[in-house]
C-alpha cells in the first residue's frame, strides 16, 4: 500500500513513485495533492526553494515524468536570454506530440510573440484542457531555486507564487542515501560504516549531497585496502578508522577545496600510502622572484600595511618616538591587517626600499621594470587610472604567509617593521 | 508513513460522519475540487462583487456612453494588487456586451505592459488586434511610421454617428509610460480628445503616483477619470467573504452534498481557530488573492477520504502561508557556516551595522576557536573560505558596492541580510546544534 494517495493514477505508479524518491515522501504528496487531477486547475506559479542537492529538480522531473504530466524544462543558466528561455520552451512544447521531428527550432524573439505562439501551441495539440507545467489557460510554472523568494519579487508586485521549502536531509536521511549506492563486492554494514566515518568527518563543514557522494566515491577504495590486503576483517572498525583519519582530513584540503583534481587523488592513492607531497593549485602560486624583486615586495607589503606617518619611526637610523595611545592599540578595526591594503605611491614605495636593502641600490630602469612585472604578476595591483604617469599608486596584494616565506629567504625580519605587530 | 498517520487522525471524525454517502463521494469530490480550483486559482470569484459597486456603476457608464452614445473618453481605474481591477473591468464588459447593438459593433484592443515592450510592438499588436489592411493572418507589414500613420489616419476618417466605437485596454499602464516620449500614450489620448471615431481608453495600473509618471502634454490630453479601487472592507465581511468563496453553488450534482458542504462551511465560519487564522492573514494583507491561496492549500487536502475541509487543514495552509524562509535557508547550513553567521552577527553588534570582510569574520572565528570551542575543529583558511563563498552564493550575505575586480576576495566588503532575532531563532531549531556554538551566540566574547 504506497503512501501517497491520489484518485487519478494507479497504485502501481505510486508506488514505483516511493521507490525512487526515497526521504522525499511528504514533499511529493504535498505537491500530488496541489497538482490535482489532470484537468483541474492548480496554482499559476509555485516556487520551490532549498539548498543544492536537496532534490528539486530529481523530485520535480520523476515527478513529472511517471505522472505522465506534459512539461516543458528549461534550465535558466543555459538559456540566460529571454529569447533562449523562450525559444527552448517553444521547440520542447512542439517536441512534445511529435517524437520524429527532432531539432525544429521555433524562433521567437519578444514576450508578446511567446504569448501568440504558445496559445497557436497549445490548441494544436489538443492540450487546452490539460495543465501544462512550465493567461487565461490552464499552465502552472514551477521555479526552483536556491534563493528566497524574498529577494526576487519586482518592485511593483506581481501575482505571488505559492512558496514551497525542500527541506535539506537530515543526518539519519543523509546516511540513508548515501547508503544506497554501496558497491555489491561490500556488504550494506561495511559501507554505512564507512559513510558513518565519512560524515563524521565532513558533515560540519559541508552537507551537499552531491559533494559527499563525490567524496565516498573517491575514499572508499583507501578504506578497504585494510580488508584487500588481510590486516583487518570488516569489522575491525578500530584499525579501519586509523588507516582513513588523516587520509580523509588530507582530501578535506586537497580535494574538496578543488585544490587538486580528482584522477590525481585517485593516483596518489595507488601509488603510495602517504599524500604528503601533494601539490595543490595554490601552490603554483609561489613563483621564484630576483633579489630586488623580493625587496620591491617587501618594501611594497610594508607601505600598504604600514600607516605613512610610521615611516620615519621604522625606516630613519635617528627617529623620534611616536606616541602611541593604548586606546589605539586595542581598537582591532584600525588593524591594518584586518581592512586589507592601502595604495601607496612610487615614491615612497623607493624610499622604503632604499632604506631596507643593505647596498645602495640606483633608480636604473631595471628596478622600474621590476616593479612592472611585479604588476603582470598580480603581486602588486596599480590603483587609479593607466595613464596617470607622474604619480602612479599601487597596492600590494599577497597575504601575509606568502611575504613572511619571501622575507625569510633573504634573512629579512618583516615582523619587526610592522606596525600591527609592535 | 507519518504524514498517513495524521491524516487519519483528521479524518477519522469526518469518516464516522460521510460513511453514509462514501458511495457517491468519488465523483463529488472531484466536481467540488474542479469548480472550487477554477474559483482560486483562474481567478473567477464567486458571487456578486463587494465594496465595489459604485465603482462597478461609474464604469458601466463610461462604457455605455461609448458604446452607445458614441462618445470619446478615458479613464484609469487605480488600485494595488490583488484589489480586483482587471476582474471588475471583466465584469462590466460582459454586462455591456449582452446588449445586442454592442456586441455587434464594439472592437477591443487588449493591451498588456508586460507583453509589448516598446511602442514598436504595441503598434503591430493593435493593427493585428483590429485586423486591419496591412495584417495577413499574424504578420504585420509596414515600418513603425507606416503603422502609426495608417492607424491614425483610420480612426480620424470616423464620425461618431457611423463607425464603430474602439476600446483600447491597457494593462499595467504604468509600464507605458516607460516607453519613448510615451508616444502611444500621447496619440491614443489626443484621438479620444477629438471627435471622431468614438474611442475609448481605459488603463489598469497598481500604481498611486501614475499621473506624475505621465508626460505633461500627456496628461493634458488626459481626462483624468480615476476609478480607485481599495479594499475597504472590514473583518466581518472579510469572514462573509470567505463563506462565500467555499459555497458551492445550488446548481451542483449532488443536492444533499451541497447541503452538508455549506452547512460544513458556515460551521468553520463560526469556529475560533478558523477565525483566528483568518484574523491572521487579514492583519498581513487584505486582497483576495492571499485569501484564495490559503483557500487553495486547504482544498488540496480535500479528497474521499477527508470530505470536509476541516480547521486543522485552514491552520495547515496558514502556516505553510507564512514560513519564514531564510529560517528554513539557515536550517540547511553546515555547522562551520552557522559560526561565520554568529561571527557577523557579533560583529554587527559591536560596530553597529557597518560592513565587514571575511578577514574580520575569520579573526572572529578564530578567537572563538582559541578560546571556547571544545567540539569544533580548527579547519584551515581555504576551508573557511569556501563556507563563506558558499553563503554568498545562497544571498544571506551580500557585497556592499558590487562585484569588484580590484579589491582581493578577502578584503571585499559585505553585509549580512539575517537581523539578529531571526539568527537566534534559527539556532532554538538548528538540529544538533553543540552547545559551546549555542552559548557563543547569546553571548559574545568580550575584549580581554
Amino acid at each position: 500500500m504506497p503512501n501517497f494517495e491520489h484518485p487519478e493514477y494507479p497504485e502501481a505508479t505510486l508506488l514505483h513513485l516511493e521507490s525512487v524518491v526515497p526521504c522525499r515522501e511528504s514533499q511529493v504528496s504535498q505537491l500530488l495533492s496541489i497538482f490535482g487531477e489532470r484537468q483541474h486547475f492548480s496554482f499559476p506559479s509555485i516556487f520551490i526553494y532549498g539548498h543544492t542537492s536537496s532534490g528539486k529538480t530529481y523530485v520535480m522531473q520523476t515527478l513529472l515524468e511517471t505522472l505522465e504530466l506534459p512539461h516543458v524544462f528549461v534550465n535558466c543558466a543555459e538559456c540566460f536570454t529571454s529569447r533562449l528561455l523562450l525559444e527552448e520552451i517553444l521547440t520542447q512544447l512542439r517536441s512534445l506530440s511529435s517524437e520524429d521531428k527532432p531539432g525544429f527550432h521555433v524562433s521567437c524573439d519578444t514576450f508578446n510573440d511567446f504569448i501568440r505562439l504558445f496559445k497557436q501551441e497549445i490548441n494544436a495539440q489538443g492540450l487546452q484542457n490539460q495543465t501544462v507545467y512550465i493567461t487565461d489557460r490552464n499552465v502552472t510554472v514551477v521555479f526552483l531555486s536556491e534563493i528566497v523568494w524574498e529577494l526576487f519579487r519586482p518592485n511593483t508586485g506581481c501575482l505571488e507564487p505559492l512558496t514551497l521549502y525542500f527541506p535539506d536531509y537530515s543526518i539519519g536521511n543523509l546516511q540513508k542515501i548515501l547508503s544506497h549506492y554501496h558497491p555489491p563486492e561490500y556488504s550494506a554494514d561495511f559501507y554505512a560504516a564507512y559513510i558513518n566515518i565519512l560524515l563524521g568527518v565532513f558533515y560540519t563543514v559541508c552537507r551537499d549531497l552531491k559533494e559527499l557522494r563525490h567524496l565516498a566515491a573517491l575514499n572508499f577504495a583507501k578504506y578497504c585496502e585494510p580488508v584487500v590486503r588481510g590486516e583487518a576483517s570488516e569489522r575491525d572498525t578500530r584499525r579501519l578508522w586509523k588507516n582513513i583519519e588523516s587520509h580523509l582530513k588530507k582530501a578535506m584540503q586537497t580535494v574538496y577545496l578543488r585544490e587538486i583534481s580528482s584522477s590525481q587523488w585517485a593516483r596518489i592513492q595507488q601509488d603510495d600510502g602517504e599524500p604528503g607531497h601533494l601539490k595543490g593549485l595554490s601552490a603554483h602560486a609561489h613563483v621564484e622572484l630576483p633579489y630586488y624583486s623580493k625587496f620591491l615586495l617587501i618594501a611594497a607589503y610594508l607601505a600598504s600595511y604600514n600607516p605613512a606617518r610610521t615611516d620615519k619611526r621604522f625606516f630613519l637610523k635617528h627617529h623620534g618616538k611616536i606616541k602611541k595611545t593604548n586606546f589605539l592599540k586595542k581598537h582591532e578595526k584600525t588593524s591594518n591587517h584586518l581592512l586589507g591594503p592601502k595604495p601607496f605611491p612610487l615614491d615612497r614605495l623607493l624610499a622604503i626600499l632604499y632604506s631596507i636593502v643593505d647596498n645602495k641600490v640606483a633608480p636604473t630602469a631595471n628596478i622600474f621594470s621590476q616593479i612592472t612585472s611585479l604588476v603582470t604578476l598580480q603581486l602588486l595591483t596599480l590603483v587609479g587610472h593607466d595613464d596617470q604617469l607622474d604619480g602612479p599608486k599601487y597596492k600590494c596584494t599577497v597575504s601575509l604567509d606568502f611575504i613572511r616565506a619571501i622575507a625569510r629567504t633573504v634573512n629579512f625580519d618583516i615582523i619587526k617593521y610592522l606596525y600591527d605587530f609592535l | 508513513m507519518l504524514l498517513k498517520m495524521q491524516r487519519c487522525d483528521f479524518s477519522a471524525m469526518s469518516k464516522r460522519k460521510s460513511k453514509e454517502n462514501s458511495s457517491a463521494n468519488g465523483e463529488c469530490i472531484s466536481q467540488v475540487q474542479r469548480i472550487l480550483r477554477e474559483r482560486f486559482c483562474h481567478q473567477c470569484p464567486n458571487g456578486k462583487l463587494f465594496g465595489v459597486e459604485l465603482q462597478y456603476k461609474h464604469l458601466l457608464e463610461l462604457l455605455k456612453r461609448t458604446t452607445i452614445y458614441g462618445e470619446s473618453n478615458s479613464a484609469l481605474i487605480i488600485g494595488p494588487r490583488g484589489s480586483g481591477k482587471t476582474m471588475l473591468l471583466n465584469r462590466v464588459l460582459k454586462e455591456i456586451m449582452e446588449i445586442k447593438q454592442v456586441r455587434e459593433n464594439l472592437l477591443q484592443v487588449h493591451l498588456n505592459g508586460l507583453l509589448q515592450t516598446n511602442d514598436k510592438i504595441a503598434l503591430k499588436e493593435i493593427a493585428r488586434q483590429l485586423q486591419m489592411e496591412n495584417v495577413v493572418g499574424d504578420k504585420v507589414f509596414g515600418s513603425f511610421s507606416e503603422n502609426l500613420v495608417f492607424l491614425l489616419e483610420a480612426l480620424k476618417k470616423g464620425d461618431r454617428n457611423s463607425s464603430c466605437p474602439v476600446l483600447f485596454i491597457l494593462d499595467e499602464f504604468d509600464l507605458f509610460v516607460h516607453h519613448k516620449n510615451q508616444t502611444l500614450l500621447y496619440n491614443l489620448f489626443d484621438i479620444s480628445q477629438s471627435a471622431q471615431t468614438p474611442v475609448t481608453v481605459i488603463g489598469l495600473t497598481c500604481r498611486q503616483d501614475i499621473l506624475e509618471l505621465l508626460e505633461k502634454r500627456v496628461k493634458s490630453r488626459f481626462s483624468h477619470r480615476q476609478i480607485y479601487l481599495i479594499n475597504s472592507f472590514d473583518f466581518k465581511q472579510y469572514l462573509k467573504i470567505f463563506k462565500e468563496q467555499l459555497c458551492l453553488p445550488a446548481e451542483f450534482l449532488d443536492k444533499s452534498f451541497t447541503q452538508k458542504w455549506n452547512k460544513n462551511v458556515q460551521s468553520l465560519s463560526e469556529d475560533k481557530t478558523v477565525q483566528d487564522v483568518l484574523q491572521n492573514h487579514f492583519h498581513c494583507s487584505k486582497d483576495l488573492r492571499s485569501l484564495h491561496m490559503l483557500l487553495m492549500l486547504a482544498l488540496s487536502n480535500v479528497m474521499v477520504s477527508h470530505p470536509f475541509m476541516t480547521g486543522s487543514d485552514l491552520l495547515e495552509a496558514s502556516k505553510m502561508c507564512r514560513m519564514d524562509s531564510k529560517a528554513n535557508i539557515v536550517h540547511g547550513l553546515s555547522v562551520l557556516e552557522v559560526c561565520l553567521i554568529i561571527a557577523m552577527k557579533h560583529l554587527n553588534e559591536v560596530y553597529e551595522g557597518e560592513p565587514f570582510n571575511f578577514q574580520m569574520v575569520y579573526n572572529e572565528f578564530q578567537k572563538f576557536i582559541q578560546r571556547r570551542a571544545h567540539s569544533m575543529y580548527n579547519f584551515e583558511k581555504p576551508v573557511v573560505m569556501t563556507a563563506f563563498e558558499h553563503l554568498i552564493q545562497l544571498e544571506l550575505i551580500k557585497p556592499v558596492d558590487g562585484p569588484s575586480v580590484r579589491a582581493q576576495r578577502e578584503y571585499q566588503l559585505m553585509k549580512l541580510l539575517l537581523d539578529s532575532n531571526q539568527i537566534m531563532e534559527a539556532l532554538q531549531v538548528y538540529p544538533n546544534c553543540p552547545t559551546d556554538v549555542k552559548q557563543w551566540a547569546t553571548s559574545s566574547l568580550s575584549w580581554l
